[in-house]
């Protein structure tokens, strides 16, 4: 067998089998876990507009926050657009995306799919360097945060190197891009890129929370 | 006298309490073997845990954000002051041990247990230099609460016997007297005398029936006692039924602060209790900020059911009596700024009762920046103010409120919390600062137009 024929055969059957039980498994964990009831009077009404309100509302820090946060702001966005607009927008992705889905849509020109991913890549390369440079950063950092770098970064460099044709043959390359893939996949449940899904959970909560007190969120 | 109070004896006659010969430590209570310590803190830090505060716990990604909006990193630079650092061992147990792939972390080695040291170590971060004023819950991109987490934190370290002491002190005498400063029920009936004397009004104690309960905090008690003739006043002139009882007269919960659940809960029954007994419809609760957290957001969890009454700050209570005019005030021809308790304004909710107050007097109100929800700490919230060894720490971060002050131009500060009035008494002094805080309470008493 091909290592193409591996990587988007046995190996992603594996990584998505990996992915679904593993993902489902630590949302389900979470879910059983004891829901506490809040018993207080409630200042206002619209606790899940709130909650709903907050999952939006923190995509942007509060004002009087943004000044000191800009750097990390920047990189974090560039990054994660970076990362939609290659995976959402690429027309090899969106392929994939309507073979299991039968979605379909019209791809992006590919010279933004590859300032995107130029500007991913450095996003993901600016952000390592201080994660290992900023004091902060650099003291909270563990394996987790350093492994998912890695797996989300192989496949954006394969992916790059893929279509440029440059280091191997196309297939050779292309296969290590879905095979990086695979590993992301199966890397995901376990570690912090769970807070893709995570997030709307946290943030929902505090929403809920805070704005029954009447509380800013 | 507990023994504590023998080896560390308490100055109560100062600007605030203090305790003779502190030194660096971290502090231990209770003869326990350490094994047993670190048994009981994760247990009781587990058994705390809620979809909400699991939910927390798996959402962190190290983004480092929270620093900048806490005041111990932003004056220091340390990175260990980082917020989501205090919670560090707490999420590398809860990973290990409770989370769904905590089999994973075990097997792999990934987590380390935590060691009874490291919990020692953090005896600093939880308590020292966590005031749980909740600016970082509200900067953080997950939205994490991350002074729940510190609360909850807090549990597991009063379980293990691992408190700063003098915090353990007062949370002790609160529990064994009824208040953390001396003020217990006689103390306080005589001071309440004393106030209707001063005030020139009824000073009501242990009315039978009342539709209003009042309680003070002790700070208020012994070294602001103005306020309870304040009070008074507001509540004559509006011709209430109100009354303080002295089986609940005091609502500063400082087991909720240090950590104990038991003394939390013991503390904000007896409040619960004086407000059935006299059959009030309404608690107001003083200036004091975590006292509204206490029986406000966390007194019906504490009963068991919701509360068969309502619950107000006394800025709330103000601020309603003044908008439906019921209570005139004179006009005050005064700048002020205002300092924003955290645990009203930021996690209470009651950030503008205050400004419709001032908006009343008629005061010169030139806002902090930041202001209301964003405004910061004054540094001595969450137990701190009373941990001795932590006075450099603290006035290191009172500086960013004196920048605050000095940039607004007001001549006066005004609040509604005495924790936060006596941070700053404190600290003037310490700086010998020429701007005092002043009670939002005591200038419309002042004021009052019969």
């Amino acid at each position: 067998m091909e290592l193409l024929d591996f990587a988007r055969g046995p190996g992603l059957q594996l990584a998505v089998t990996i992915f679904v039980v593993g993902l489902l498994w630590r949302l389900v964990h979470l879910f059983l876990t004891l829901k506490k009831t809040d018993l207080s009077e409630a200042r206002q009404g619209g606790e899940v507009r709130g909650g709903i309100k907050t999952i939006f509302s923190r995509f942007l820090h509060h004002e009087p926050f943004r000044e000191r946060t800009r750097n990390g702001t920047i990189i974090a966005y560039t990054m994660h657009v970076g990362l939609a607009t290659v995976i959402l927008g690429g027309a090899p992705h969106i392929l994939f995306i309507e073979s299991f889905s039968g979605l379909e849509w019209a791809p992006l020109p590919s010279i933004v799919i590859h300032v995107a991913a130029a500007l991913t890549l450095a996003a993901l390369l600016i952000g390592l360097g201080r994660r290992l440079q900023h004091p902060v950063l650099k003291m909270l950092s563990n394996f987790d945060d350093y492994f998912s770098w890695l797996v989300t970064t192989l496949p954006v460099i394969t992916g790059l190197l893929a279509v440029a044709h440059v280091g191997a043959r196309y297939e050779t390359l292309l296969a290590l891009h879905i095979l990086s893939f695979d590993v992301f996949l199966i890397w995901f449940p376990f570690g912090k890129l769970m807070h893709s899904i995570i997030v709307f959970g946290s943030r929902y909560t505090t929403g809920v929370t805070f704005t029954r007190r009447g509380a800013r969120v | 006298m507990s023994k504590i109070t023998e080896k560390y004896p308490l100055e109560t006659h100062e600007q605030r309490l203090t305790v003779k010969d502190p030194h660096p430590r971290h502090d231990t209570q209770g003869d326990v073997e350490e094994n047993e310590r670190l048994r009981r803190a994760m247990a009781n830090f587990a058994k705390n845990m809620n979809r909400t505060t699991a939910t927390y716990m798996e959402a962190c990604v190290h983004c480092g954000q929270c620093a900048e909006a806490c005041h111990y990193y932003v004056q220091t630079e340390d990175p260990k002051y980082t917020p989501i650092w205090k919670l560090e061992i707490f999420k590398q147990a809860y990973k290990r041990e409770v989370s769904p792939f905590g089999f994973f972390y075990r097997l792999f080695g990934l987590k380390r247990e935590i060691t009874v040291e490291q919990l020692g170590e953090w005896q600093e971060l939880i308590y020292d230099s966590c005031t749980m004023c909740g600016r970082c819950s509200l900067i953080c991109p997950m939205g994490i609460d991350i002074a729940t987490l510190v609360g909850q934190a807090r549990h597991g370290m009063f379980k293990a016997g691992l408190i700063p002491d003098e915090l353990h002190e007062v949370a002790q005498r609160a529990k064994d007297e009824g208040s953390p400063l001396g003020a217990t029920a006689e103390v306080f009936a005589d001071r309440a005398e004393w106030m209707a004397d001063e005030f020139e009004t009824d000073v009501n104690v242990d009315k039978e029936q009342a539709d209003i309960l009042v309680s003070m905090s002790s700070i208020e008690i012994m070294k602001y006692p103005n306020s309870i003739g304040a009070t008074a006043r507001v509540l004559n002139a509006l011709g209430e039924s109100w009354t303080f009882r002295t089986e609940g007269y005091e609502a500063t919960n400082f087991g909720m602060m240090a950590g104990n659940a038991e003394w939390q809960k013991a503390a904000t029954m007896k409040l619960i209790n004086a407000a059935i007994n006299c059959g009030a419809k309404l608690v107001v609760l003083p200036e004091c900020g975590h006292a509204y957290g206490a029986l406000r957001w966390q007194g019906a969890a504490m009963y068991g059911k919701p509360l068969p009454f309502k619950v107000q700050h006394i800025s709330e209570f103000l601020a309603d009596v003044i908008s439906s005019g019921r209570l005139k005030v004179k006009k005050v021809d005064q700048t002020v700024t205002f300092h924003d308790p955290c645990q009203v304004a930021r996690r209470g909710g009651a950030t503008e009762a205050p400004r419709i107050v001032m908006d009343a007097l008629g005061v010169d109100l030139k806002e902090m920046a930041p202001t209301g929800d964003f405004n910061w700490c004054c540094g001595g919230g969450g137990g701190v103010v009373t941990i001795h060894r932590a006075d450099k720490l603290r006035y290191k971060v009172f500086e960013l409120k004196m920048e605050q002050v000095e940039a607004s131009g007001a001549d006066t500060v005004l609040s509604t919390c005495s924790n936060c009035r006596q941070s700053y008494n404190d600290a003037k002094e310490h700086f010998h600062w020429d701007k005092n805080m002043e009670s939002l309470l005591e200038l419309v008493a002042d004021n009052i137009i019969e």
